[in-house]
Order: C-alpha cells, then structure tokens, then sequence
C-alpha cells in the first residue's frame, strides 16, 4: 500500500508501521448506523447540561464566510461578531475560528489578533479541488504564510471514487507537509461520496495520511453533514485511536443550523469519543447561522422567555 | 501497529452518564389504591376477599393492591366468558368483531403516554421502551388482528375457520401490556372470548386495558381479567370449561401446564424460554454488530425470553467486539424508569435480581471474566449492572441457562460449523442473530440454525405481521401474522 517516497516524508507518526488496505476499510450497516444515530437524539438535555452544551456549541462553532463577493469589510464584522457574540449577555465564551479564503487571511488575523481565537483558511481549489497538485499546494503554503492556524483542505473526490485511493493519500500528505505547524482539517464532502461506506473509507485514509481533523462538508454541496454520517466518521477516529494513540479531531459543517441538532452532536461526541474530544481542540461546527440559534436559547434560559430574532446581530 | 500502546489507551465516559434528570411526569397517570377482578364487564369484588399489594421495582414503593383470585373467582370468570361466547361473540360478524378490536387499538393509542408511565413504574423498565416499543406495539397487534376479523376465509382458503371457544391466557411479567396484545387480539379477531391473568408482579397495565375494553363497549364477558399468583393461574389452566390455554413464561411452568393439559382436548400454546446465540463473523460492520447485541441483551434489562444472551465472535475480532461493547456499557445510564435518558431500568423483582446474582457468582466460580459497567446504582429498589464474561465455555451454567437479566456470556470460534454446531447446542430454540456483510453466509446460518426467529444484521425486531414462537424447550405454536391466527380456531 504505502508507496516508499511517502515515508521519507514522514508525514505519519512513527508508531505506523504500516498502513491497511483501505479497500477493505470496515463496512458500515445503513440501517444500524442511521438506528444508532437516532438514538442519541432520544437524550433528553434539560436545564444545567442544556445550558453547558449551548455554551460548549458555541465555543466550538467555526464562523464562516466563503463566497466570491467576500469584502474586507464583510470579513472585519464577522471577526468582530466572532469574539463578542452578544455582549447582553456577560461572560460569553468566544467562537473557536473564523474560517475565510486565502485572500482574506491577513484581514481575518489582524481583526481576531490577542482574542484567542483562531484563523482558518481553506484551501487546495476550494470547494471543487479540481487543480493540479502543485497548484494546491502553492494555495496551502500561501494561506499558511499569510498567517492562517489552519488549513480546510478538499479531498479530490473524482479521483477517491475511480479508486485511486493513493493518490487521495499521497495529496493529502503532501498537503500536510505543506501546512507546516497550521492543523489540517481534511473535507471529504460526504456529499458526493454518497455511501457510508465510502465516507469510512475517506476517513481512513485521511486520517493515516496525516488530516488533524476530518471534515463531513464544504458547505457548499447538499446533503451537508448529517448525523449518521458523523457518526460514521467519528467511529472511524475512535479505531484510529485505539490502533495507534493519536487523537483526531472532527467537524462536521453545513447543516446544522438549531441549537437541538447541535445539542445531538454533542451526546454522540460523548457517547462515542468521550470527555477528551469534548473541546474545540477536538470537535468543531463549521455552522455560522448556529450560533445566533444558540444565542437565543441561552438568553432563553437566562430570562425565561423567547427574544426576537432581530436582537441578534447578524455579521 | 503500536500494539504495545493499546493497554494503555482508554476513552473516558463518566459525563456521558450525567445528564440533568429529564423525568416523565407521574400525575399523567392516574393509578387506583385498588383494583377488583374484571369479570363480566365490571369489577368485582373477589370471593377470596383478598388482595395483594403491587409495587414499583425500582423505589419499592407500594403503588396499589389488586384481587387475588382464588379458584371461585376463576370459576366465575370462565363462565361469564362461556356465557359471553355463546350469548354474543360467536354469533357476531367478523366485521363487527373488527370494529371493537379498532376501538380498543384507538383508545389504547389515546392513553398510551399514561399506559406507558404505569409500564415503566410497575414493572420496572425505562420510559424510553415503554413509550417507544411496548405501547405502540400493542396498540399495533389490535389494528393488525382487527384487520384479520372478517377476513378468515382468506387466510384460510377453501377452509372454514370455526372458534375453539373459551381462551385462559397467563402472561409474563417482562412486557405487561404487549403480551396481553398479543394474547387478546387474535383470540378476539377469530371469535373466541378470553379469561386473562397478567403476571403478579405487573397487573397494573392489564387493568387499565381492562378499564379501556369497557370504556369500548365490549360485550361484557368477552374480556376477563383476573389477577393473582400462580395458584391463580393453575386454577385457570385446571378449570374443565377452557378450551385453549395460551401461555407465555418459563419452560419450568411451560412443563406444568403441559402435564396438567395431557389428555384434555384443551389446545396449548407455549412461548417459553431462551438462550439466544448472537453470532459476530469477521466481516461484519462491527459497531453495527455491537450496538445489536447491546440492545439484544440489554432491552428490558434483559427480561426478554429471545435476548441474545450468548455471543459468539469469530476469533479475528475477538478483542475488538469485546473492547467496543464495554465502551457502550459505559455509557448506559442506569436508573429511574421515569427519566428519558434511562438505558437500563430497574429489575422486576426481588426475587429476579437474586436470581440473576446467583447466576453472576454461579460464573465467577467458574472461572468466567467478569465485566461490569462502573454505572452507580440507585440505593432503594433492586438493581443490577450490566454485565459481560468473557472466557466462557459452553459447559459453563451461565452459558446454558436462562439469567433473564442484563448478563452477556461471550465466546470465540473459528469457523462456521463450528459456531452453527455450538449455537444449535442447547435446549433451548427460541431465537439467534447473525452479524456478516455476506448473504450468502446469511442463507447458510439461517437454514441450519435451530431457532423460531433468526435475526441478520438486526436483533428484537417485532411486527404484528411476523410469527415469533420457538423451537425445543422455548415451547410451541406461534403468535403475531397469520400464524397467530391459527392457534386460535379449528379448521373444518
């Protein structure tokens, strides 16, 4: 499986002393996955673990703004709405990142500077990733330079579903080298993978390439994330972890726009990874219009009563 | 691989267990401080004059008492039904048969979140299932069997499809309401009328089902519902006026009533115990695989006569299943029935949970791993943790009888002869479960193993329409579909 030149780079932790066959990643049941997923939204999340999951959600939501008319000015407000999400409200934590293309990177680092919040940039011909590798790459070291903590990567879909997984592996790798300290968040674009079984073996092979976090969606594809899907990948980190000690983070994007669905994923990352994963080190939503949801169900709990949605800024 | 690593990598579940409680509200339910005999379309007094007192298992709390009923009671029982048969339900069209039988669905539908709370409250089990599984599923048997009313000439074609007369049923204690479903529903449907006993333990359920059938107008007689202990039951089963005994339960009661009927033209069925095999192959979608086998043996804290309580994992994925299914046991919530987020629920009784611990020490003694999920436990009622062992042999007891309780025995094969030959190695016959992504392994399991249901890729599945019923000492005859039917009137 593993071609030599890729050891050399070294792109794996040590402990890897071989790779699987990822053609016979291990098979997912339709029914049983979308039963279990169904499950953990029979948790019913009452009053204080309500409140601590809002605050969590919040915490781990990517803001995002990845279009053709983004402005500087655009990507300013939303920095701004990403550390003081609704300042009615005192002690609210901060998002996780922004998330912005290459171009809007510098913009994005000065407007979050000192709040601990962190640059995201995707990159490798985001969202399609139809582009020569070196091209890709030269996008992945241009957002790192600008300053981004870390790269949103596309997996080329085309290429995974004709089977040519080492080429998927070897891109993904390289892409890794390319991002140098920056975290990797590998998309697989559950979308077009369609199977469950196809998005464990994505999975799977992002994560012995190197991805520092695996990525349901670019948000611009439909079906989005889901939970079943999640749930797919999340099962694929914890045999990872198991068979070689490394931890990987999540994010499922797209999708998830209310503060129940959001409270869901919460109890499967419980249920599924445990305490450990539950920070935005390890699990993130790529979900921007989540968090004025959220917002208004923690001023709910705080007042007792439904504010109208215009008291909350939409950056 | 880091091989070396995996020792010491663990995840960590314990705030998967806490939640904010999220209980269901008791005032939804209204629960008399008595109930009487249901004989006749009233509720009567019982000619023992007396009564016994009905619990909750999981706070000890005494909830109400019922009648018990001595063999006067039953006597009298069994001739209001005679009566009811001959006076009205045999002469009924299958049509108007069919219409009570709506109603009663209907109505069981409108107060299923009350029916569900006494569920969970009586016998013990979480509110999720009551609510979820028993109620529902109940409900669904009436519409099923009323569909079949007045359509008997075709499931029986060319045939005519007479009515055995009068019906004593004794049901368990594991699925109070659905079991008097199963039981009332197509013995209504094909004309017959019905003495019913619920299970000591749970009564509560069965008389609200009795509280409804009046409320639906049903023929007075044509339902009976008595409540007792076994001599109770034995009195039914004796009574020389039943034409058909029904009976869910252990095969050691199973055996009783087989031997009390014997030369009588009383006609029997029999839905007696289990001790399931799952079986895990190599290529099965594992956590798929997992998940079905938690909820084959923790359903219902496992008080369920087809739990999958012996699993049998191909060797290659041995350490992996079991390593996955203790990271489910940690994330179980034990605890109050009422609350939502319940998993498991409290044992029925008192007299189970000793069972059920003598079993535990009964496989510590014999040298079987034991593996207990760290869930606190509740102070007051009776409770168990959920329990796997590993390094089980077939001769082990706990690999041979029936715990009916959250215990998993867990075993290694290599091939496929192998684990058919082991699974088929018991005396009982009642249900199995195969985990392969291979169909064709499928077909080869399912025609060679010795069990009513086989279950593949799925475990405890139920539908009004499918037959349940099991080989061996699980007993005879079928319930559910048309097969259910059957057990119910005589062809001419």
């Amino acid at each position: 499986m593993l071609n030599l030149e890729f050891t050399k780079i070294d792109m794996v932790e040590k402990n890897l002393a071989y790779f699987p066959d990822f053609s016979v990643s291990p098979r997912i049941d339709q029914v049983g996955i979308e039963e279990r997923a169904a499950r953990f939204t029979k948790r019913s999340i009452k009053k204080e673990t309500k409140l601590n999951g809002l605050l969590l959600t919040l915490n781990m939501i990517d803001l995002t703004t990845l279009e053709g008319k983004d402005t500087v000015g655009k990507v300013q407000q939303m920095c701004y709405k990403a550390k003081h999400l609704h300042d009615a409200y005192e002690g609210l934590p901060t998002v996780a990142a922004v998330c912005v293309y290459p171009t809007m990177v510098s913009v994005a680092k000065k407007a979050v500077a000192g709040s601990g919040v962190k640059v995201a940039s995707v990159a490798t011909a985001f969202p399609s990733g139809q582009a020569p590798r070196d091209v890709k790459i030269r996008d992945t070291k241009y957002a790192v330079a600008e300053g981004a903590d870390e790269i949103d990567m596309v997996i080329s879909r085309g290429k995974f579903l004709e089977g040519e997984y080492n080429f998927v592996f070897d891109e993904i790798a390289a892409i890794k080298e390319a991002c140098g300290s920056a975290r990797l968040k590998v998309i697989l674009e559950t979308g077009e993978l369609v199977t469950y079984d196809k998005v464990r073996r994505a999975s799977d092979i992002a994560m012995y390439a190197g991805a520092d976090f695996i990525k349901t969606s670019t948000g611009k594809i439909s079906p989005a994330a889901t939970m079943p899907v999640t749930l797919v990948m999340l099962e694929a980190i914890r045999d990872f972890y198991y068979k070689t000690g490394r931890r990987i983070a999540m994010k499922p994007a797209g999708g998830i726009s209310k503060s129940k669905l959001a409270l869901h994923y919460l109890v499967m990352l419980n249920e599924i990874l445990g305490e450990a994963w539950m920070n935005n080190e390890w699990f993130r939503f790529g979900a921007s219009s989540l968090a004025n949801d959220v917002l208004m169900q923690i001023m709910k709990e705080k007042t007792g009563v439904y504010q109208g949605k215009d008291y909350f800024s939409l950056d | 691989m880091a091989s070396s690593k995996n020792n010491t990598i663990k995840l960590k579940f314990d705030s998967a267990r806490k939640y904010a409680p999220a209980p269901e509200s008791r005032s939804a339910a209204k629960i008399n401080a008595r109930y009487d005999l249901f004989i006749n379309g009233k509720f009567e007094k019982p000619l023992s004059k007396k009564y016994f007192g009905t619990i909750s298992p999981s706070s000890e709390e005494r909830l109400s008492e019922v009648a018990d009923a001595n063999a006067a009671d039953v006597d009298k029982a069994v001739k209001a039904a005679r009566q009811a048969y001959d006076r009205y339900w045999k002469k009924l069209s299958g049509a108007e048969r069919g219409k009570y039988l709506y109603r009663i669905a209907r109505m069981v539908q409108e107060k299923a979140r009350e029916l569900a709370i006494i569920e969970s409250l009586n016998g013990g089990k979480p509110i999720r299932e009551s609510r979820d599984f028993d109620v529902p599923t109940a409900a669904n048997h009436f519409f099923y069997y009323a569909g079949w009313a007045d359509k008997l000439e075709y499931a029986f074609p060319n045939r005519q499809a007479q009515p055995l007369g009068v019906a004593g049923q004794i049901i368990p204690w594991n699925f109070p309401l659905l079991m008097a479903a199963w039981k009332i529903a197509p013995a209504l449907a094909t004309g017959n009328t019905v003495v019913l006993k619920p299970a000591e333990t749970t009564p509560l359920t069965a008389l609200k089902l009795a509280e409804i059938i009046q409320e639906a107008d049903l023929p007075p007689g044509v339902v009976n519902i008595i409540t007792g202990a076994g001599a109770t039951g034995a009195a039914l089963v004796n009574h020389p006026g039943v034409d058909k005994i029904a009976f869910t339960g252990s095969t050691q009661v199973g055996k009783i009533i087989q031997n009390a009927i014997a030369g009588t033209p009383k006609k029997a069925t029999l839905e007696l115990g289990g001790k399931a095999a799952n079986i895990i192959f190599d290529d099965a979608p594992l956590d798929q695989a997992v998940e079905g086998v938690i909820n084959g043996i923790f359903f219902n804290q496992g008080h369920v006569c087809c739990a999958g309580s012996r699993l049998y994992v191909q060797e290659s994925v041995f350490k992996q299943v079991v390593q996955k299914l203790k990271d489910r046991l940690e994330t179980m919530i034990v605890g109050d029935p009422l609350d939502k987020n319940t998993d498991i629920g409290a044992i029925n009784s008192k007299e189970q949970l000793n069972t059920i611990n003598k079993y535990i020490k009964i496989g510590i003694k014999e040298g079987a791993e034991i593996y207990q999920s760290s869930a606190e436990l509740p102070h007051k009622g009776f409770w168990c943790r959920p329990t796997l062992f590993t390094n089980v042999a077939q001769s082990n007891r706990i690999a041979q009888e029936e715990i009916f309780g959250p215990v998993l025995a867990i075993q290694s094969f290599r091939t496929d002869d192998e684990v058919i030959e082991k699974a088929n190695n018991s005396p009982y016959g009642l249900s199995s479960g195969v985990w392969t992504d291979k169909g064709s392994k499928i077909f080869n399991l399912t025609t060679k193993l010795r069990s009513g249901v086989v279950w593949a890729n799925t475990f405890n599945k139920f539908d009004p329409t499918s037959p349940f019923g099991g080989y061996k000492e699980s007993g005879y005859g079928r319930e559910g579909g048309l097969h259910g039917l059957n057990a119910y009137v005589k062809l001419v």
